[in-house]
């Protein structure tokens, strides 16, 4: 089997160049590796070797260069430094064992989820037991389905720029971005990766459900460096309007608008016959506006206006596209209140986002 | 596959110290410690068997004995101390153990501090590169919340749910036995057997009003399969179709609820189809999105919207 095949030709370019105190040329590297010495090509050698060593950088093998004599021009060689080889004593309790097991489930299903499991059974094997009864009944757990997070992983761990296609919301097309990135983060089961955006001359975020086709890397390894201060968190937070501490005042059929009354900071001002007068404070204005359409004539501004007004123009932008006074499913003749306007019912209703 | 062999490089590099630290570990012992099969762990012992220093004569290489049943590992002096962390294993988990660290109402924080730490100075360099990586999980969960409930799964106890339905503007009383808390997408759930809807279920933690832990044992029926792990929602054939179209403004609805078909329109909108269970459900955010999101069938939909949004500009009027 190929995957036999490779494991056997990687583990005895392990045992060599760890096994040696000299530093060993490719061409001894070639002879000590049986399934290098059975290569057809040096090319055919050259590829399989460029290939071994990223996989074993990767596995954390240290591999060094070096030659034996620095004042002459010798061929550099390889070994392994065995003092960095080594996982160092990790004195490990047993709680500390299976919150770093609750810590690698984290990556279930995630492309983190190989090396999280790797990591789990190098510390295993330094002989300590778990305590299993530490975080029981949790199961904290991202996923990262996105196609493009493997390669945007890579790209900021490695610090190389890459370029995509990004559909940005409202746009019709996808267009080519460049970005030097700086990190990935998870935010309400959605990854996004923040870097400096190059088209742009400014840092940006992405949706890496919004990138469409493959990640491209357009320069070197090493060549990104973030700013020291980067809070990648915070550049994905939406854009909070100030927040608005004046209280609405709703008017409540009985019976219903139940998570309005369990609100946060929500009172109730009086019981009438059929309806309740309750206020909450408003947050963010145009979120709560939508919040209070969903509810249709089971809930009523009173106040403030501008709440009012908002509400007013998003329950006439939906009676506008549902029109049923038409004969057929679409309005027959495009006047008004035309298709394009009442697709656009946000920024045409009075009052609308200042 | 590289993938496939790296990882079993991983596993054989770990294995080797392992076993010669353990000679005459038994073959069930060592495959379980592993989590592999006897038969996986005796082709890891056969490839050992033909590898070794450069010369590869008998000398040279690994002297592996597993016919007794159990292990004897000798001649392995290059590779007999476990190697370091590789610099993504170094990444998933510190990264799991900030996302913990963030998470309400963990009590462990003491193993969760000292566990960040140590790992921190044991992977070395590779610890900078988890800066590339940030999850939050903390949002739309009360400490309070995710606190009871965790300790009801810890102490197998039952516990009172006041319950938020906001697609049929309600609250549901309901006791449960708690599975487990896990989180989904970025939002947390409770994995329970409710005992009002006599099945399994999953709930919401944002909706949860309130939790009591009750003085009743806990313990979920014998034989109860908790939701699938990562099924947020199996549309049934019997539920309802809708066709809608979205506005530029509104593409987020594709993305937030399962849709079955999604084709582009003129103008960055989008035609999808979806299925849903709950008859009050769209209609009430077709109101919400004021008309960023026009129903296109069945008919009675679009008449329902229609007669709301109605009701509620007469309300006002």
């Amino acid at each position: 089997m190929p995957a036999t095949n490779r494991t056997e030709r990687l583990l005895n370019l392990v045992i060599a160049l760890a096994a040696t105190s000299r530093w060993l040329t490719k061409e001894q590297i070639r002879r000590a590796v049986p399934q290098y010495e059975r290569c057809e090509s040096d090319e055919a050698f050259d590829r399989m070797f460029e290939r071994d060593k990223e996989d074993l950088r990767e596995l954390g093998v240290p591999l060094v260069t070096g030659s034996h004599d620095p004042l002459f021009d010798d061929e550099p060689g390889y070994r392994i430094d065995r003092g960095r080889y080594e996982l160092p004593a990790i004195d490990l309790t047993a709680e500390e064992l299976a919150v770093l097991g609750l810590a690698s489930r984290v990556w279930q299903q995630a492309s983190l989820a190989g090396p999280a499991a790797r990591a789990m059974v190098k510390l295993r094997s330094l002989g300590v037991s778990e305590d299993c009864e530490t975080l029981v009944g949790i199961e904290p757990r991202v996923r990262a389905a996105e196609p493009a997070f493997e390669p945007l992983y890579a790209a900021t761990r490695d610090g190389a720029p890459v370029a995509f296609r990004y559909r940005k919301p409202g746009d019709t097309a996808a267009a080519e971005r460049r970005v030097e990135p700086w990190a990935l983060t998870a935010r309400g089961g959605w990854w996004y990766l923040v870097g400096h955006d190059r088209g742009r001359g400014a840092p940006r975020a992405f949706k890496l459900s919004r990138i469409e086709g493959g990640i491209r890397r357009v320069g070197a390894a090493g060549t990104v460096v973030p700013p020291r201060d980067l809070d990648p968190a915070a550049m994905v937070r939406p854009e909070r309007t100030e927040r608005d501490d004046r209280p609405a005042r709703l008017r409540l059929r009985a019976g219903r608008g139940t998570a309005l009354r369990l609100r946060e900071g929500a009172r109730l001002v009086t019981d009438e016959e059929g309806w309740s007068l309750i206020e909450i404070p408003i947050g963010d204005v145009a979120q709560l506006a939508h919040q209070l359409a969903g509810h249709g004539p089971d809930v009523l501004v009173e106040s403030p206006p501008e709440l009012r007004e908002r509400v007013l123009g998003l329950l006439q932008g939906t009676r506008l596209t549902h029109a049923t006074d038409t004969s057929g499913p679409e309005p027959a003749t495009p006047g008004p209140p035309s298709p394009a306007a009442a697709h656009s019912p946000v920024s045409g209703a009075p009052g609308g986002p200042r | 596959m590289s993938v496939g062999a790296t990882a079993r490089l991983s596993r054989l590099l770990t294995m080797v110290p392992w076993l010669l630290q353990r000679q005459g570990v038994p073959l069930a012992e060592a495959a379980a410690h592993f989590e592999i099969s006897q038969a996986e762990l005796v082709k890891d012992l056969e490839l050992l068997f033909v590898c070794g220093t450069p010369g590869h004569l008998p000398d040279d290489l690994i002297d592996a004995d597993w016919e007794s049943g159990r292990v004897y590992l000798r001649n392995a002096d290059a590779i007999s101390r476990p190697l370091r962390l590789g610099i993504d294993e170094a990444v998933a988990l510190l990264v799991g153990l900030r996302t913990l660290a963030d998470v309400p109402g963990l009590h462990d924080r003491d193993a969760l501090e000292s566990a960040l730490t140590k790992l921190s100075t044991a992977a070395g360099d590779a610890a900078s590169a988890a800066a590339a990586v940030t999850v939050d999980l903390s949002r739309g969960v009360s400490e309070t919340t995710l606190g009871t409930l965790r300790d009801a799964v810890r102490r197998r106890r039952r516990v009172h749910l006041r319950y938020l339905v906001p697609s049929r503007d309600e609250t549901t009383e309901r006791d449960v036995d708690p599975i487990r808390v896990m989180t989904l997408d970025g939002r947390w759930y409770l994995d329970g057997w409710c005992h009002r809807a006599e099945s399994a279920r999953r709930f919401r933690l944002d909706r949860v009003v309130s939790v009591d832990l009750l003085d009743a044992d806990g313990t979920p029926p014998a034989g109860v399969v908790p939701p699938d792990l990562d099924e947020l929602f199996s549309p049934s054939p019997d539920d309802l179709m809708v066709t809608v179209d979205l506005a530029p403004q509104a593409r987020w609805v594709a993305e937030y609820y399962p849709v079955e078909q999604t084709v582009e329109l003129a103008g960055g909108g989008l035609r999808v189809r979806l299925r849903t269970a709950s008859p009050d459900w769209l209609p009430r955010l077709a109101l919400q999105l004021g008309g960023g999101m026009r129903v296109i069938s069945p008919p009675e939909v679009v008449g329902r919207v229609a007669e709301l949004a109605d009701a509620a500009l007469a309300a006002y009027s």
